[in-house]
């Protein structure tokens, strides 16, 4: 499904932030991208984004090259990948409900559906009763709620998590990734970047290790060695 | 689903003008600003006009025709004038005329005028241009060959053109000095007028721009991220200029019996109140651009790929 050949990315011409990477996705799978800060993970879900272009090699998903799509086929690309961050990043001036109906209305789908997606993505993150507050009325563990329900209700193909426990507690940390695992049980491919390593042995899924900018593990069943 | 989206656009530009009060208020006030000064710049251009008008329709020049010449060649003569698009009108007075207008003016004179047995008086034509700048070329005109009557005789004995003339051409430098003063002043201050709100609602959105990355990120299209910011600035600039149209009202109230007396010319309030409509049109149209156009520009610096 995700497909990365040999993709180089130099920001300056000394420093690349990554450098041959080469991996692949199957749909359904659970893959962490782990490494300390500045290995290059934020730099892979930017370049699978289309956020970035890559200096070398290309980036595929469902064999279509990310870096060959004009203008609004990359919103069509985007509106297949549901987005986690570590800061959230919620819509300040929308409600619960409105920012995970943003997601919809951009895809273009009928009020019914908003009106039918909304509270059971809500209510599959446990954020039901908190449709009508506002972001800044949430906690930290809420908005990551609130920002993976956003996420998953257009049922995108790939859910990408960048270090969506970065600026949580251990119990928020834990909701986080019990219902990341739902949600791959469900069938969605996850894609998470973290360097908790607790999450990461936890998981007993893939694990792609990263350091300075180049993959140096690939385990199927791996655990955060570094 | 485009009447779905246009909906889903101007619900949340309306929601988000309300929600981000602060932001909007504050755009809203420079808007108010700049459209204030586009209509001060109206009324003070009306006054300007009305004015220089009331000058050059006090600036006009006398012709006086020889004394003999038959009344025919003279409205012939006249119709030539009118038909020179360098004339606004001609208006001729007769000899008789000319001689009653005198003594109803000067009636210590009609003894004097008793006593001669013939009018001393020449007809005329009294001449005002369309320009002050226009009289040169009419006083060519009295010269040439045009002011001659069917038989060959000319028919202007003078004209008091070059006795006026240091004060027409003084007339005519105030009025295009006037006239061009305000047309670079006023495009100075509406320049800079628009580049503060630009500025402003620029800095506003600013404020937004995390939100724009994230509606990219979820992969909103420019139209979805941008359209709901140009309907908060239309929103804003409707309000702005609302409250400029209000308060011109007190304002032409207030200064207009001032200004008419300071200028001569027309009283502000009147030009206010027969011209509502037309205000309205420019405050709210100038409001709704800048706001829309400002918007728009401020926009498209967050949605590169």
């Amino acid at each position: 499904m995700i497909i990365f050949d040999n993709v180089t990315k130099k920001y300056s011409e000394n420093l690349p932030a990554i450098e041959n990477i080469a991996f692949g996705v199957e749909s359904g799978e659970f893959v962490s991208i782990v490494g300390h800060s500045g290995a290059g993970k934020t730099t892979v879900i930017k370049l699978l984004l289309a956020e970035e272009r890559p200096t070398e090699g290309f980036v595929f998903f469902d064999k279509i090259d990310v870096h060959n799509l004009r203008k609004n086929e990359i919103n069509m690309l985007r509106r297949r990948l549901g987005i986690v961050f570590q800061d959230f990043r919620l819509l300040p001036y929308k409600t619960a409900f409105e920012n995970v109906s943003f997601a919809m209305e951009v895809s273009e789908r009928s009020d019914e559906d908003i009106e039918l997606d909304v509270p059971y993505a809500l209510e599959l993150v446990g954020m039901a009763d908190k449709a009508e507050s506002f972001p800044n009325e949430l906690s930290g563990g809420e908005k990551q709620r609130l920002a993976i329900a956003r996420a998953i209700v257009t049922q995108p193909d790939v859910l990408i998590a960048d270090e969506p426990t970065g600026n949580l507690d251990p119990v928020n940390t834990y909701e986080i990734m019990q219902i990341l695992k739902k949600i791959n049980s469900l069938g969605t491919t996850i894609l998470l970047t973290t360097h908790n390593k607790g999450i990461v042995d936890s998981l007993g899924k893939r694990v792609i290790t990263m350091e300075r900018g180049r993959v140096v593990r690939d385990d199927k069943q791996g655990r955060y060695i570094i | 689903m485009f009447f779905t989206n246009l909906r889903r656009i101007i619900q949340s530009g309306f929601i988000g003008f309300w929600r981000n009060s602060f932001v909007s208020l504050s755009s809203m006030l420079i808007m108010v600003v700049t459209i204030f000064v586009v209509g001060s710049l109206n009324f003070v251009s009306v006054l300007l006009a009305e004015t220089l008008e009331n000058v050059r329709a006090r600036v006009d020049i006398n012709v006086y025709l020889v004394q003999g010449a038959d009344e025919e060649g003279i409205f012939a003569f006249q119709e030539r004038l009118e038909s020179l698009d360098t004339v606004e009108a001609v208006a001729y007075t007769s000899r008789e005329q000319a001689l009653i207008d005198f003594r109803a003016s000067q009636p210590e004179f009609n003894e004097a005028f008793d006593i001669l047995e013939e009018n001393p008086l020449n007809a005329s034509l009294n001449i005002l241009a369309t320009e002050t700048s226009n009289y040169e070329e009419i006083q060519v005109f009295l010269e040439s060959d045009a002011a001659l009557d069917a038989e060959g005789e000319n028919l202007v004995e003078y004209s008091n053109y070059n006795n006026n003339r240091l004060v027409i051409d003084r007339l005519t430098s105030i009025i295009e000095s006037t006239r061009r003063a305000g047309v670079y002043t006023t495009a100075i201050l509406i320049v800079l007028s628009i580049l503060i709100t630009f500025n402003t609602i620029r800095l506003a959105i600013y404020t937004s721009r995390e939100e724009i990355s994230v509606m990219r990120l979820v992969g909103a299209s420019n139209t979805y991220i941008r359209g709901p910011f140009v309907v908060s600035g239309i929103i804003g600039g409707v309000f702005a200029g609302t409250i400029v149209l209000m308060a011109f009202y007190p304002l032409t109230l207030w200064l207009g019996p001032g200004a008419e007396s300071l200028f001569g010319s027309i009283n502000i309030f009147d030009h206010y109140v027969n011209n509502f409509f037309e205000l309205a049109l420019i405050f709210v149209g100038t409001g709704i651009l800048l706001g829309a156009i400002s918007s728009y520009l401020a926009v498209k610096r967050y949605l590169t790929y």
